[in-house]
């Protein structure tokens, strides 16, 4: 009954029978990820972004940033000599979307953060040449003067919680007081960083007087690849 | 529309009863080579499906794991290194430089880590830039003996997650109004003659000087490793040596930061870059 011509000439059969291969197709590839719990890795540490840092990866989006750095590290020898430990799905669980990436015209940037001091990134990307010689990254002083749009930070931060990303009430009435208090060397930061542990702080663009992009864009920097601290991570944690 | 399904003479092929203005189609089957193929490939997704993990919490029939090949690779390289590196972790850094196959596998180590980590700021060779202290040369700011580079590299300078960090401060002495513009201009007077040796300043600058600087900058401009106070009486500046900088600098200073790098790079990693930077030129 299945002969070439039959199907070719009777179009529901023909549907019928496409629905059905598509179907075993996805069905091998869904269904075996029913019988795991989580294809997330269970590890300590992975938190939300603070306002500020969000504010930097909105900004590192808008910019095309991920054209030319990844944020992942591949579980290869000799990416793990130079970046460190590989990248877990755990650590960009909260991204929306995920910046994993798969060109390197620059470096990956999965492990980027307390790599370089704030003065170093605010040089760095005003003008690349400065710092790297050879680096062919343009040149993005604008984010120095330009200030950091930010009067609808909670609505962002409610926005990435309907996505799943567990911002609590407390975060979202908090948010426009902790974007502002990241970048102030004088805040009191202490409820901060009992909401969000391990943020960098202080003033990042060497001008306290501008809540500047660049302010948001370095403290996304400088948390990237810290919120989990590998030292005390076993093998058979990072079974998914 | 199909017409008449006929057997075409030249080839002996069935028509698939096509037919346009006289041209007909052949209903020629697909060629047994390319049939033996694709059924070839669809037995092998089934090895492939069986021998790897392709089931979650299945490894499969070989076992393999990309993670756990990564570990294996890792502890390949470490093995092949095994006789240098275990004695450069338990050997005194002197005992490192003093012999020259330790020294020599140390520098190596040392610049490869070096190139990734340090020259984006400290530039290639240690040379340094505008803002970070050159290594090559004899100017430390916290020392240069083997144990004073290492202890800056694992704990870093003003960075905030290490408890350990070197520490020191200057003043603002603009905004926080110990100086006033006159003064500072003097005083930046003063420290330019310090550090060209000029003979003969005397007045306000030297009091300024010896009342403000010299505290942690030394009554010659010495310089004070304990504060991470640079030496004035020399031609090498940080932050530049024409005047106008020295008064900003004495304004508003700005303060270099280092990230801690232990934690970042291993301990044997951080040994060599210590004896690879005190051999950029100035070690003590």
């Amino acid at each position: 009954m299945f002969s070439h011509s039959k199907i070719e000439q009777n179009v529901i059969l023909m549907l019928v029978l496409i629905l059905i291969t598509v179907s075993i197709g996805g069905l091998v590839e869904i269904v075996p990820l029913y019988t795991v719990e989580s294809t997330i890795e269970r590890v300590e540490g992975v938190r939300p972004y603070t306002p500020l840092e969000l504010r930097g990866r909105d900004i590192y989006i808008r910019e095309g940033c991920y054209l030319c750095h990844s944020q992942q590290v591949r579980p290869f020898r000799d990416e793990v000599e130079r970046y460190g430990h590989y990248s877990l799905a755990a650590e960009s669980m909260y991204d929306h979307p995920f910046q994993w990436g798969s060109k390197r015209t620059g470096p990956d940037l999965a492990r980027v953060g307390g790599k370089y001091s704030n003065e170093w990134h605010a040089a760095h990307m005003a003008d690349p040449r400065s710092v790297v010689p050879e680096s062919i990254m343009p040149a993005y002083g604008f984010m120095l003067d330009r200030p950091l749009e930010a009067a609808d930070i909670a609505e962002r931060l409610e926005t990435n919680r309907a996505v799943g990303v567990p911002y609590s009430d407390e975060m979202i009435e908090n948010a426009a007081a902790d974007l502002e208090a990241q970048a102030d060397p004088e805040a009191d930061t202490d409820d901060l960083l009992a909401r969000y542990p391990k943020a960098a702080v202080g003033d990042f663009d060497g001008n306290p007087a501008l809540l500047s992009e660049m302010d948001a864009m370095v403290a996304y920097m400088q948390i990237l690849g810290r919120m989990v601290d590998f030292t005390d991570v076993k093998p058979e944690d990072l079974r998914q | 529309m199909p017409t008449k399904i006929e057997k075409d003479s030249v080839t002996g092929t069935e028509t698939t009863g096509h037919e346009w203005d006289g041209i007909k189609e052949l209903n020629t089957p697909l060629p047994r080579w390319w049939l033996y193929v694709l059924y070839a490939t669809i037995i092998w997704s089934l090895v492939y499906y069986l021998l790897y993990p392709t089931i979650p919490g299945i490894a499969g029939l070989m076992g393999y794991s990309q993670r756990e090949e990564l570990v294996e690779r890792m502890a390949e390289a470490r093995a092949r290194q095994a006789g240098s590196l275990d004695r450069i972790a338990a050997a005194p850094l002197e005992e490192v430089k003093a012999d020259p196959d330790l020294l020599n596998f140390a520098l190596t180590g040392g610049r490869a880590a070096f190139a990734d980590n340090c020259a984006p700021c400290h530039a290639a060779g240690g040379a340094g830039r505008p803002g970070y202290p050159s290594l090559a040369d004899d100017s430390w700011l916290w020392g240069g003996t083997l144990d004073e580079i290492e202890t800056t590299l694992r704990h870093g300078v003003r960075t905030a997650d290490d408890d350990d960090t070197r520490v020191g401060e200057m003043p603002a002495f603009g905004p926080d109004e110990l100086l006033d513009q006159g003064q500072i201009e003097v005083v930046a007077s003063y420290v330019l003659s310090l550090s060209t040796q000029a003979a003969g300043a005397a007045g306000e600058g030297v009091e300024l000087y010896a009342e403000h600087c010299a505290s942690c900058h030394g009554g010659a401009g010495e310089g004070g490793r304990e504060f991470g106070a640079p030496r004035l009486a020399d031609q090498i500046w940080l932050y530049g040596g024409e005047k106008a900088d020295i008064v900003a600098q004495i304004t508003r200073p700005s303060h270099g930061v280092m990230p801690a790098w232990t934690g970042r790079l291993d301990d044997t990693t951080i040994k060599m870059l210590t004896v690879y930077v005190h051999a950029l030129g100035g070690g003590e």
